[in-house]
C-alpha cells in the first residue's frame, strides 16, 4: 500500500444525511492539523450496507470498523487509530457479543453476505474512475469488445442463467438475443432505475456506490444487440445517484470507455439521463418507455415487446439497475462461475433492503437459495426490542405477506411465487406483534391505488373498491360477506389487468386474508384491533386502581374529555375521546389504558 | 391565477429549452427544469413552455398532473417531506404528520399562512435504516420522533 492507512467514509444517502459528509471533512482537515496529510487517505465510498449503524468508517489496513461516528471524533479517529495505532474502542461495533468487534468480517452482519452486486460499494470512491478500474473494471467491456461475437456474449449469460433483477424474472440472455435478431439500424438500451418500491433503495445505492458498472454493462449490451444509445431513466428523487452518474459517464468519456470509438474499437455508444417524475407505474417498462418520450406513463399491452419494439419503436433492452452490475462480473469470470451460486431456479445472488421492525436495517445481499430465516435473524439480528415477528412482505405493494412457517423456505423467483409472495425488486419489509396486518394492506392498497395510471378499469375500479372495503373493515363497518368480496375483486383484478401494477395490486390482500384470517374476523366479528392500531376500533380507558388523580392527563387532553377532581379518579367520556392517546403518554402511572 | 404580471423565465431556462427543443422526448426534462427555477408549475409557466417547445397546452397539463412529483401550487419557503414508505409508515410517520399539522396547523399539501412551511407525504426517500424520516429543504432527519418535531421546526423558523 502507498499510504499508510485509508479511511474509507460511507457516502450513502442515509449516511450523508447523518453528517457523512462533514466527517469526510473534518478527516481531512484532521490528517492536515496532525500532520499526516501525506500518510492517509481519505475516500468517501456508496453504502456499507449497514445502515442502522451509520455514518460508518472504516480504516485500512486494519480493518477497523467504526459506527454512529460524528464529526467532532475525526480528531481522536486520526490520533489515536492512525498516529498511535489504538483502536478507538467506543466507536468500534460491538452490540452482538461481549468482544469487541473490530473487524469487517466478524460481524454477522456481513458474515452470510456474498457480494457481486454491491462489490464495490463501500470499497471504492465512486467519483474515481481509476478506483474502478482498478478493481477489474471495464476489463469486461474490453473482452466484450475485442475478444467475443455478440453471439459469445449471448451464450455467456445464457451460461450463466441471469434473471431479470426488476421483479419477474426474466432471463436476461433471450431479451437480448430478441433484440440482436431484429434488423434495425436504431436499437436503444435503456437502464430502470425508477426504483418506486416504498422501503425500497437496493438501485439507488447501487448507482451511487458504483455507477460505472452500470454504464459498463449497458455499453456491453450495445455491442452485442448493435445499438448506439442508451438511456438511463432514474428517479428525480435521487440526486446523488444523478451526480454521480454525471460525473461517471464524464469520465469515462475522458478516458474513451464511452463515446466515439471506443477503447479504439470503431464501436459508438453513449449514455444519456433522463429524470423520472414520481410514478410508481413507469417502473414497467412499457410506460416507462412512454415517459422516456416525454409522455404520461401509461403501459401499452405487450406483445409487441419492447425488445422487439420498444423506445420511439425501435428494439429496446431494458433492464434493472441490479441486472446490469451483474454484467461485467459475469463477463469477467465466466457464466460457468455466476451459474454455480444460487439454486436450481435462479442463480447468483439477490440484494435486498431489509427494513421496519428488524434490530440491524440494512442492505444486504445473498446468493439465492438463502432462507428468510437466515436473512432476518442471522444478518438482520432479528426483531427489534425483543417483540414477537408477526411477518414479513417482500416485492413492496406487488407481494404478499409471508409467515412464520415459511421462513425456512430458500428463496429464490420460484419459491417465493410458491409461499404466495413474490421476488419483486427487493424490498423486506419486517413487521412485528404491534402492526395491524388489515392496515398495512390497506397501506400497500392505498400506494397502489394512488399510483393506478387509470387505463384499464380492472385496477381503476378494482383497486379503489378493495380500498374502500379495507377501510370499511378498519372503522368497524365491516360484513363477513366483505372478505368474499375482497377476493372476488382480487381475482378479477388478476387476470384483468392490463400490466403487473393491477395484475398484482390485490396480492397484499389476498396474502393477508389467506394468512391472518382470524385477524381480520377480529376486525369485522369482535370490532377490535388485536394490536391496537385502528384507532376507531380501540377505547382508552383509566384504572381506578392506578390513577391517583394528578390531573395531568386532563390538563392534556386537547378535547376536554377527561374530569375528575384533584386526589379522584379520572373518567373519560368515550363520546368526546378523539383517541389520539396524549393521556396515555402523559401518565406516569400507567392508569390509562388501551382496549 | 395570481401574479401573471411580468411572467418570465430567466435566460438561462430559456436558452435550455431551446437547446432540448428539437431532442425527442424532452417535455419531462423541461418541466423538471421549469420547476427546479420556479418552484412549481404555475398555469403561466405551462402556458410558456407550451409556446416555447411548441405543443398544444393540454399535453403538457396531461404530463405534468400525471406526475407526482410536478406541483402545481407554489410550495412554502421551507418544503416539509414527511416519508411514507412502507418502513417509516410502520415505525410512525403518521403520528409525525399528525404533530406537524397540531403544530402548524399545516395539513398535508397545504402552506402555512405566513408562506413559511409547506407539507408533502411523499414516497419513499430512500433512507429506510434512519426511519422514521423527515425531511426540511432538502435536509435529513432521521429516527424522529412526535417529541422533536417542534424542535426541528423551530431550527427553520
Amino acid at each position: 500500500m502507498a499510504f499508510r492507512n485509508y479511511i474509507l467514509v460511507c457516502g450513502g444517502t442515509a449516511c450523508e444525511s447523518s453528517r457523512a459528509d462533514q466527517i469526510y471533512q473534518n478527516l481531512l482537515e484532521e490528517c492536515k492539523a496532525q500532520g499526516v496529510a501525506d500518510e492517509v487517505q481519505v475516500v468517501k465510498t456508496g453504502c456499507f450496507g449497514f445502515c442502522e449503524q451509520g455514518p460508518i468508517v472504516k480504516i485500512l489496513p486494519e480493518d477497523s470498523f467504526y459506527v454512529k461516528v460524528k464529526p467532532e471524533d475525526a480528531k481522536e479517529l486520526i490520533s489515536e487509530h492512525v498516529i498511535k495505532g489504538r483502536e478507538v474502542t467506543r466507536l468500534l461495533y460491538d452490540k452482538e457479543s461481549s468482544r469487541k468487534h473490530a473487524k469487517v468480517e466478524d460481524i454477522k452482519f456481513y458474515q452470510k453476505q456474498f457480494r457481486i452486486v454491491l462489490r464495490n460499494c463501500g470499497f471504492i470512491d465512486p467519483e474515481n474512475i481509476d478506483e474502478y478500474i482498478a478493481r477489474e473494471g471495464y476489463q469486461a467491456l474490453e473482452k466484450a469488445l475485442f475478444e467475443m461475437t455478440s453471439e459469445d456474449i449471448i451464450e455467456e449469460l445464457k451460461t450463466a442463467g441471469l434473471r431479470g433483477r426488476g421483479g419477474a424474472g426474466f432471463p436476461t440472455w433471450m431479451k437480448w438475443n430478441f433484440s440482436r435478431q431484429v434488423a434495425n439500424d436504431t436499437k436503444y438500451v435503456v437502464c430502470n432505475a425508477d426504483e418506486g418500491d416504498p422501503g425500497a433503495y437496493m438501485d439507488r445505492s447501487t448507482l451511487e456506490g458504483d455507477p460505472h458498472s452500470v454504464l459498463e454493462a449497458m455499453t456491453i449490451c450495445g455491442k452485442t444487440i448493435g445499438a448506439h444509445r442508451g438511456f438511463i431513466y432514474i428517479r428525480a428523487e435521487y440526486p446523488l445517484a444523478i451526480h454521480r452518474l454525471e460525473i461517471a459517464m464524464k469520465q469515462a468519456r475522458e478516458y474513451g470507455l464511452l463515446g466515439e470509438n471506443i477503447l479504439g474499437s470503431g464501436f459508438d455508444f453513449d449514455i444519456e439521463i433522463r429524470l423520472g417524475a414520481g410514478a410508481f407505474v413507469c417502473g414497467e417498462e412499457t410506460a416507462l418507455l412512454q415517459s422516456l418520450e416525454g409522455k404520461r406513463g401509461m403501459p401499452q399491452p405487450r406483445p409487441p415487446f419492447p425488445a422487439v419494439k420498444g423506445l420511439w419503436g425501435k428494439p429496446t433492452v431494458i433492464n434493472n439497475v441490479e441486472t446490469w452490475a451483474n454484467i461485467p462480473v459475469i463477463i469477467t469470470k465466466g457464466g460457468n462461475w455466476f451459474n454455480k451460486i444460487g439454486t436450481a431456479d435462479s442463480k447468483g445472488t439477490k440484494v435486498f433492503a431489509l427494513t421496519g421492525k428488524i434490530r440491524n436495517s440494512g442492505l444486504v445481499e445473498v446468493p439465492m437459495g438463502t432462507t428468510l430465516r437466515e436473512i432476518i435473524y442471522d444478518i438482520g439480528g432479528g426483531i427489534a426490542h425483543d417483540k414477537k415477528f408477526k411477518a414479513v412482505q417482500t416485492g413492496g405493494p406487488s407481494g404478499g405477506v409471508i409467515t412464520d412457517e415459511s421462513l425456512d423456505t430458500p428463496i429464490d423467483f420460484g419459491s417465493l411465487i410458491r409461499i404466495g409472495s413474490m421476488m419483486g425488486s427487493g424490498g423486506m419489509i419486517v413487521m412485528d406483534e404491534d402492526d395491524c396486518i388489515v392496515d398495512v394492506a390497506k397501506f400497500y392498497l392505498n400506494f397502489s391505488v394512488d399510483e393506478s395510471c387509470g387505463k384499464c378499469a380492472p385496477c381503476r375500479i378494482g383497486g379503489r373498491s378493495l380500498c374502500n372495503i379495507l377501510e370499511k373493515i378498519t372503522v368497524g363497518n365491516g360484513t363477513l360477506q366483505d372478505l368474499d368480496t375482497l377476493e372476488s375483486i382480487g381475482e378479477a383484478m388478476k387476470k384483468g389487468s392490463l400490466c403487473a401494477l393491477g395484475q398484482t395490486t390485490p396480492n397484499p390482500v389476498l396474502s393477508s386474508i389467506k394468512h391472518f384470517k382470524e385477524e381480520y374476523l377480529a376486525h369485522i366479528v369482535d370490532k377490535s384491533c388485536p394490536s391496537g392500531t385502528c384507532k376507531k376500533l380501540i377505547t382508552y380507558s383509566i384504572n381506578a386502581e392506578k390513577c391517583i388523580g394528578c390531573t395531568a392527563c386532563a390538563r392534556k387532553c386537547p378535547v376536554a374529555a377527561i374530569s375528575g377532581e384533584r386526589k379522584q379518579v379520572h373518567i373519560i367520556d368515550q363520546s368526546i375521546c378523539i383517541k389520539c392517546g396524549v393521556c396515555m403518554e402523559t401518565c406516569k402511572f400507567g392508569a390509562v389504558e388501551i382496549h | 391565477m395570481s401574479d401573471n404580471n411580468e411572467f418570465t423565465f430567466s435566460p438561462q431556462l430559456v436558452a435550455f429549452i431551446k437547446e432540448w427543443k428539437t431532442k425527442p422526448g424532452n417535455l419531462i426534462m423541461v418541466l423538471h427544469r421549469v420547476q427546479q427555477e420556479q418552484g412549481y408549475i404555475s398555469r403561466e409557466a405551462a402556458d410558456q413552455v407550451a409556446s416555447l417547445l411548441d405543443v398544444p397546452l393540454a399535453t403538457i397539463w396531461g404530463v405534468v398532473s400525471f406526475y407526482h412529483f410536478f406541483k402545481l401550487t407554489k410550495p412554502g419557503e421551507h418544503n416539509i417531506q414527511v416519508c411514507m414508505g412502507t418502513a417509516c409508515y410502520l415505525k410512525g410517520a403518521q403520528a409525525i404528520i399528525d404533530e406537524l399539522d397540531k403544530q402548524l396547523h399545516l395539513p398535508v399539501g397545504a402552506v402555512t399562512e405566513d408562506g413559511i412551511f409547506s407539507l408533502e407525504a411523499v414516497r419513499c426517500v430512500g433512507c429506510c435504516g434512519l426511519a422514521p424520516v423527515m425531511t426540511v429543504g432538502g435536509e435529513v432527519f432521521g429516527k424522529v420522533t412526535k417529541d422533536q418535531v417542534a424542535g426541528i421546526i423551530a431550527k427553520f423558523r
